[in-house]
């Protein structure tokens, strides 16, 4: 029997499985737009699904997964990074995507997101950045802005809220970008540049959440933020006075810093190429450390 | 005089830093490869100066692998030792040594054969060189091959130098002829009978076997946290990243650790985590992720004593029931604990196909007493390692949690086949997809914890007899006490009393309930509630009658051991 011919370009990523059209996002939210770019952008980059993995945290950001048709894995709330640095590095020839909203990636998963960068994988890590917790009902996140009351906060926010792109200059990351979903052709860009990066690419995507978050609005966003149209991102002194500007917002890619991969740096692909799962145990190495242990 | 037949236990004491391993590697080496059965474990404190460590080596005419109480002969290299082993010296223990390292209190009690290290040493040219005496000393009194000597010296020196060499080896000479002298001399006689075959054996730890069975498992990624006593298991692997081409990464912490690894083996690497009791309990979340995921995954677990940080550096049995029940949910594992260094070797290389076939966690429970452990053995055979792959082609259609009726869905990995491949932590139908529907969700439940569990159990090897089937009393133990409880039934020499050892610890095969039938049973645990006894009721239905337990962060000796079972059994 021969395989029936699967769809290519944007149709290849569109929803196909049963219960993957049942889309649990609130009518009007921001993450809708973010899928169609994600599939823009993988579509024209010209991959095939089964070329691409989505891993996934919790949030409702992270349940990406399921409404694009790729190879995925929805995880657990904070840890997609490391997943999907396992995942790159166990095959290295898949195109690799962490995604999460901002408490996923910030609060929960802020540990693993600094050390990624020390790392290196060539990955991309899209962050929803709705500035709320979406799916626990409207909770502060780290990057919720000051004075904003919410049912757990109700005397006001008064953290300092979290500056990634700051973060991710200050560590020296790879690749560090941010955008607003309501940019459709600007972001598709983006993120095919983020993935045709070699190395960990960190894009903070500015979203509304229509159900929790009535400051950080579609006005709110566009009003806010402005697209650097001058700025160098090989400049890293630039790139982080760019980075803390708050009001408004900057957007573009702040810094492109080219260096060697995690992949890159481990030797179980020097000489072998193919992807882990091809390869068999060398016993002939382990019967010449047994050899080894009799003197 | 002071005579030493058949089997000699030597202990060496020191402060950390003082170089007993030195010595003990010298030993080991130079009397294996003079024909002695040796076997060696150590004990030492969590820290990286001073206090007081020591090694015990045993060298014998017959295998030896477990731990006796007794010392025959002590060599202290500061003062302190003899107080530290004190319930540990007989009227009969030699003391090998300087003077001024017993203390006063002992000096009535102990047979001290005075021998001037220091001194010694000072002529070669350095302090330095007093391990190496010792050592040499030590050889002499077997009248062991020097020439074994010389060569473990200049493995160990080579990279320092020439003149580095020469000197411990004109140290080592010089001990060496003063232990053939105080044999000559009558002060100290000892008889052992070599055993030529013992040269063609091999000399290995717990933690190499932990770590080479895992690469002859296929294991090509290992990521970790540092934790003792795990790390051997890591710093081994990292050793041999570039031969065998395999990825050993460092992380931020557990989480990260065994994350990572779920994330290599969906993709479709063999990964092991390696990691101690404390590293484990940060990994629960994640095991509970496998465990709905249906994420294969290898962790091999070195206990310690806890809670919390307990004692890093010595042993227990205590995380059986952390294994056993971490992560939310119900969802089956699988639970090993090698006996011996062979099946260690052998159970960890399987582990990676066990995972890989049943889609389900693989622990592997050893602890600091197995970890540190060394003897000689015929090289286990590779031969025998199996390796199987189940991994299928995501052809188009493809479901991940193909619902079947033993429970176990095609694993496929994205990047070969077609489709997409899509694993979730959440509930999910057949595709991976998120599902609230409840028949859907009482399907998968049962899917996962009934019937997968019930292929895996059906399956379970059974655990081994040592001793007669009819036997009225069955001692039963798990993971690295097996020696210690072999040798001391051999001691205690009836037929009546069996040992019935489970290196396959969860879950259990229904038939291992036959094996219980009629008997007084004595579980055997270093622990301090006896965990795998509630284990056996739980799971089998087994009363335990006698539970023989330690919890002192130190293992079970041959002599306790022995009269433990005489208390019991007369
Ligand atoms: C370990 C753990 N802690 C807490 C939660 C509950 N939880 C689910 S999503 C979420 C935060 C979601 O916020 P965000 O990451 O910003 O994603 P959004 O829903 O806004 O897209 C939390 C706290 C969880 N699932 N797991
Ligand atoms: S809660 Fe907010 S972010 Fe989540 S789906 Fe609804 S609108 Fe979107």
């Amino acid at each position: 029997m021969n395989a029936p011919t699967l769809p290519t370009g944007r149709e290849a990523f569109e929803p196909k499985r049963p219960t993957s059209k049942d889309v649990a996002w609130c009518p009007g939210c921001g993450n809708f737009g973010i899928r169609n770019i994600l599939i823009s952008a993988l579509a024209e980059l010209g991959l095939k699904p089964s070329q691409v993995a989505i891993i996934s945290g919790i949030g409702q950001a992270a349940k990406m997964p399921h409404y694009i048709n790729a190879n995925g894995y929805h995880t657990l709330h904070g840890r997609a990074i490391p997943i999907a640095t396992g995942v790159k590095a166990a095959n290295p020839k898949l195109t690799v995507i962490a995604e999460g909203g901002d408490g996923d990636m910030y609060a929960e998963g802020g540990n693993h997101l600094l050390h990624a960068i020390r790392r290196n994988p060539d990955i991309t890590v899209l962050i929803h950045d709705n500035q709320i917790y979406g799916l626990t009902k409207g909770q502060a996140s780290p990057t919720t802005m000051v004075g904003m009351k919410t049912p757990t906060q109700p005397w006001g926010v008064f953290e300092e809220p979290f500056n990634p792109v700051a973060l991710a200059v200050a560590l020296n990351a790879s690749f560090v970008a941010r955008t607003f979903m309501g940019y459709f052709k600007e972001s598709v860009e983006i993120i095919k540049k983020a993935i045709q990066h070699k190395g960990l690419a960190i894009v903070d995507i500015l979203h509304p959440c229509v159900s929790f978050n009535k400051v950080n609005t579609y006005a709110w966003y566009r009003e806010h933020t402005y697209w650097m149209d001058d700025h160098d991102p090989y400049d890293r002194e630039a790139a982080f006075k760019r980075a803390i500007e708050t009001d408004p917002l900057p957007l573009g890619i702040f810094y492109i810093n080219k260096k060697p991969t995690f992949e890159e740096n481990v030797s179980a692909y020097r000489r072998d190429k193919r992807p882990l799962w091809q390869r068999e145990p060398k016993l002939d190495l382990v019967e010449r450390f047994f050899e080894s242990k009799k003197l | 005089m002071a005579e030493f037949k058949e089997d000699v236990s030597i202990v060496l004491g020191g402060a950390a830093g003082q170089g007993v391993q030195t010595v003990e590697g010298i030993l080991t080496h130079a009397l294996k490869e003079s024909g002695y059965h040796v076997y060696a474990n150590k004990e030492y404190m969590s820290r990286v100066r001073g206090g007081i460590n020591t090694t015990e080596i045993r060298v014998s005419s017959r295998r030896v692998r477990a731990f006796v109480k007794r010392i025959d002969i002590l060599v202290p290299f500061k003062q302190g030792v003899l107080t530290w082993v004190r319930d540990r010296l007989s009227e009969n223990t030699v003391i090998l040594g300087e003077r001024e390292n017993v203390e006063d209190e002992f000096l009535e009690k102990v047979n001290l054969v005075e021998v001037p290290l220091t001194k010694m040493a000072t002529k070669v040219g350095s302090q330095l060189y007093l391990n190496t005496i010792a050592a040499g000393v030590i050889v002499g009194l077997f009248h062991g091959d020097f020439k074994a000597v010389e060569e473990y010296l200049r493995r160990r020196f080579g990279a320092k130098g020439e003149n580095v060499v020469q000197k411990n080896l004109e140290a080592a000479k010089k001990g060496y002829e003063l232990g053939v002298k105080l044999c000559e001399e009558g002060t100290i006689a000892v008889e052992v009978q070599k055993d030529e075959s013992v040269k063609d054996e091999v000399l290995l730890t717990g933690t190499e076997v932990a770590g080479i069975g895992a690469l002859a498992g296929g294991m090509n990624f290992l990521s970790f946290y540092p934790m003792s006593p795990s790390t051997g298991v890591s710093t081994f692997a990292a050793q041999h990243a570039e031969e065998f081409e395999i990825i050993v990464e460092q992380v931020e912490d557990e989480i990260s650790a065994i994350n990572m690894a779920l994330g290599a083996w969906y993709a479709g690497a063999r990964a092991m985590v390696s990691t101690s009791g404390g590293g484990f309990a940060l990994m629960s979340e994640a095991l509970s992720l496998a465990g709905m995921a249906e994420n294969p995954v290898v962790i091999h677990l070195a206990q310690r004593p806890g809670p919390a940080t307990g004692l890093p550096t010595r042993t227990m049995q205590g995380d059986l029931n952390l294994v056993l029940y971490a992560g939310h949910g119900d969802f089956p594992r699988i639970i090993l604990a090698p006996g011996s260094l062979e099946e260690a070797f052998y159970l960890t290389a399987e582990a990676f196909n066990l995972a890989d076939r049943y889609q389900v966690p693989v622990i592997i429970l050893t602890d600091q007493y197995f970890v540190d452990t060394y003897y000689n053995l015929p090289a286990p055979d590779v031969g025998k390692v199996k390796f199987e792959r189940h991994i299928v082609e995501a052809k188009p259609g493809y479901r991940r949690y193909e619902l079947t009726e033993d429970g176990i869905s095609p694993r496929a990995v994205p990047g070969y086949g077609e489709d997409v491949v899509v694993a979730n932590g959440n509930e999910h139908d057949e595709w991976g997809d998120i599902t609230e529907e409840a028949e859907m969700t009482r399907r998968m439940q049962e899917k996962r914890a009934i019937k997968k569990l019930k292929t895996v159990r059906r399956n379970a090897p059974l655990p081994k007899l040592v001793g007669e089937e009819n036997a009225k009393y069955l001692v039963v133990a798990w993971g690295s006490t097996l020696h210690v409880i072999e040798e001391a039934l051999d001691k205690l020499g009836r037929d009546d009393v069996a040992l019935l050892h489970f290196s396959w610890v969860y879950p259990l095969n229904p038939k291992t309930k036959k094996f219980f039938e009629g008997k007084i049973v004595i579980a055997v645990e270093n622990n301090i509630t006896g965990q795998f006894a509630d284990l056996l009721k739980k799971e089998l239905g087994v009363e335990v009658h006698h539970r023989v337990l330690k919890h002192d962060g130190r293992p079970f000796s041959v002599e306790e051991v022995l009269d433990a079972l005489k208390g019991v059994v007369e």
